[in-house]
């Protein structure tokens, strides 16, 4: 969980890979960090997570590739690690991996991850298998329906990768500001969500996406509710925080 | 945590899910494919009569290639090894060595690794290639389909088969791959018996002996179906004891999961057989070898310091004689199992140095000349040699693994449960197949 103390990492971007099982995050990992985990072709493969760095226009980037999750709410352990690091900690950008072959599965996560984070890029991967299928995406379309950027890649051959490590650039460093969809929910959950959104904690808020919060809470999470408890105790002092705070600390909060 | 049972819960996943569905009708355009090649492989492959047997005949396979393949090498190599030893012996008379540091470094130390390198070597170099483009064209979850049905009678999770295939290639790494089992009820169960699986410190030992013992009635298909008849009385040890835990310490019903059967691709050959090479033969090989450069030169200190009439090996292995007897084995064999604790690799080694240590044979640099100081020096039949491979594939978990199964449960009781079940299931299948064998008077 340490990269924020590792002193190797101070000053670089760090982002996280998020993805279903089998979408080639960990080929996309090897790829961008030129590590060579044994990747395999079975959901599961990741449970831990890894880490790597590689450097982009001179600038140093940490990459952390979790593991496989469909979704962002359930217990299992992968779910948790994923659901931790993406929630817990500020990061300068998340790369969704999708699998071009079953896009519909893969967004429901997509969608998920940009109601945590708005620094979010849609990665498709596997766009040559999906080539092979017969399936054809119309990328600009997705990009504008999700308001996020999206890349298509063969991560196996290489392609698209350097498009990847660019709008990953373009992301960390804001010099383009995504506006991601936002889920409307049945009016009365939304209700719930605002009232409980606007009686947060100030140390919750600025420790977790509000809405996002509220929204676990109307679930009936019980162990965020603990998280509570534990932020009132405890300073915001992680070192990750102290070296990025700034203008870019408030601005994961999507839509505003 | 119940959270699966909110329904503001199964709103809110209902409201991503057709914002997912109406998105994607806007975005992707699909032609019917011409051919749908991966539905009709995967009828065959995971079909209720075919999908069994199919499995049984692949493992067949690669261990067939693996023992072809490694035969010659094995011996080249072990010819310059030793080749080496004879050399090392000159340099120490040269430097006017006393008599038991050379014994020490170089009978102990030396000769182990060196069995240690040339037994292990080959066949892991071919085994683990060929195992990983196994997992690239995208098997494994066929395989944990084809199982999924075994494992839900037994109670246990069909992710299990996933972790099993983990430790193929080292039980430790299985132990942790466990965590992709959601319910803790059945990953106890799989982090118990994956030992089941002989990992690749063990698959040496397997392939040795069934070469020598099994091949010379009808040759190296023989042999390989042996080693695959072994694997699959370990998967079913594992559906029985599964059973028996999910029936007694660990009861409950299996929960349902959904597996997605990922596409098959073709794997990127030379890559995968480098990374391979690279990631887990190297790696292993170097571990065995820390852990086999210690343990030989212990052997020979346990083999040559004698506080009575007989070393203390041997007077280990006359107090083990008795059980060792009973399940089939002797007491060196057994005894070998014990000190080859810290990891598999070396109980072989281990086991050939302490019967050298009595007996006047000479080192065996070939196979042919292992089975001559089995056979001859120390009445070894093809039932001694096929109860000490159940024994190795059964026995109990090497020390790494027990460590990893520690740090996974944090319960002293579960790990050394995680001894107990598999000696006592080692013991009870050899003590039967012995007892069967002999009364039959079949040998």
């Amino acid at each position: 969980m340490c990269y924020s103390e590792d002193p190797e990492y101070t000053g670089a971007a760090v982002i996280a890979l998020v993805g279903n099982p089998n979408t080639g995050k960990s080929t996309i990992f090897n790829a961008l960090t030129g590590l060579s985990q044994h990747t395999g072709n079975w959901p599961g493969k990741t449970v831990l997570k890894a880490q790597g760095t590689y450097v982009f226009h001179g600038k140093k980037y940490v990459v952390v590739d979790l593991p496989g999750t469909y979704s962002l709410q359930s217990g299992s352990a992968e779910e948790q690690v994923a659901q931790d690091f993406l929630c817990g900690k500020r990061l300068q950008a998340t790369v969704v991996v999708t699998d071009a072959t079953c896009l519909e599965r893969n967004l429901n996560l997509v969608l998920q991850v940009m109601e945590v984070t708005s620094r979010v890029i849609v990665c498709v991967n596997l766009i040559d298998e999906a080539q092979r299928k017969k399936i054809f995406i119309d990328l600009d379309c997705l990009s504008a329906e999700l308001g996020v950027p999206v890349v298509a890649t063969a991560a196996r051959s290489g392609t698209g990768l350097e498009e990847l490590k660019v709008k990953i650039e373009e992301i960390s460093f804001k010099r383009i500001i995504t506006n991601p969809r936002r889920l409307v929910y049945d009016p009365d959950i939304e209700e719930a969500v605002a009232l409980i959104e606007q009686n947060l904690p100030g140390s919750v808020k600025e420790h977790f996406n509000p809405r996002w919060f509220a929204l676990r809470l109307v679930e009936g999470n019980q162990s965020l509710l603990k998280e509570i408890e534990k932020l009132k105790w405890s300073a915001p002092c992680e070192p990750y925080r102290i070296s990025y705070s700034g203008p870019d600390s408030k601005n994961h909060i999507p839509g505003s | 945590m119940n959270l699966t049972e909110s329904p503001i819960r199964d709103r809110i996943v209902k409201t991503i899910y057709q914002e997912a569905e109406s998105i994607t009708s806007r975005v992707v355009r699909r032609k019917k494919s011409v051919f749908d090649w991966d539905t009709k492989l995967d009828d065959i492959l995971t079909s209720w009569w075919f999908g069994l047997p199919i499995m049984f005949l692949l493992l067949g396979l690669v261990f067939w290639l693996t023992i072809i393949g490694a035969n010659y090498p094995s011996q080249l190599l072990a010819k310059i090894l030793f080749w080496g030893q004879d050399q090392l012996s000159v340099i120490f008379q040269w430097f006017g060595a006393p008599q038991w540091l050379h014994d020490f470094f170089v009978l102990g130390v030396y000769r182990t690794v060196a069995w240690v390198v040339s037994v292990m070597l080959p066949p892991m170099a071919i085994f683990f290639p060929l195992f990983a483009l196994l997992e690239d064209l995208g098997y494994l979850p066929r395989l944990a389909f084809n199982l999924d049905r075994l494992f839900k009678l037994a109670g246990a999770h069909g992710k299990q088969a996933l972790t099993m295939c983990m430790g193929f290639g080292c039980n430790a790494a299985g132990v942790t791959a466990c965590r992709i089992i959601e319910s803790p009820r059945e990953r106890l169960i799989a982090v118990l018996t994956n030992n089941f699986v002989p990992c690749n410190g063990r698959f040496p030992t397997l392939i040795t002996l069934a070469f020598i013992f099994m091949g010379g009635l009808a040759g190296v298909g023989a042999a390989s179906l042996t080693v695959a008849g072994i694997v699959m009385t370990g998967v079913a040890v594992t559906l029985l004891t599964a059973w028996f835990l999910s029936k007694t310490l660990l009861k409950g019903v299996p929960s349902t999961f959904a597996l997605e059967l990922s596409p098959y691709r073709l794997p990127q050959i030379g890559r995968t057989i480098i990374r391979s090479l690279l990631d887990r033969t190297v790696i292993i090989l170097t571990r065995a070898v820390l852990v086999a450069a210690p343990a030989g030169g212990l052997v020979w200190v346990l083999a040559n310091v004698r506080p009575g009439e007989h070393s203390i090996l041997v007077q280990g292995a006359g107090l083990l004689q008795p059980l060792g007897k009973a399940l089939g084995l002797d007491g060196f064999i057994l005894l070998s199992f014990i000190l080859g604790l810290p990891a598999n690799e070396i109980v072989l080694p281990i086991l050939l140095m302490s019967y050298l240590s009595v007996s006047s044979m000479v080192e065996p640099d070939n196979l042919l000349a292992l089975k001559m100081l089995l056979v001859n020096g120390q009445g070894w039949t093809w039932l001694t040699a096929l109860c000490t491979m159940l024994f190795s594939l059964l026995h109990f978990p090497c020390g790494t693994t027990l460590f990893t199964i520690w740090r996974e449960t944090k319960s002293a009781k579960w790990t050394g449960l995680a001894i107990i079940i598999p000696f006592m299931v080692a013991s009870m299948v050899c003590f039967a197949i012995n007892w069967t064998i002999r009364t039959l008077g079949l040998i």
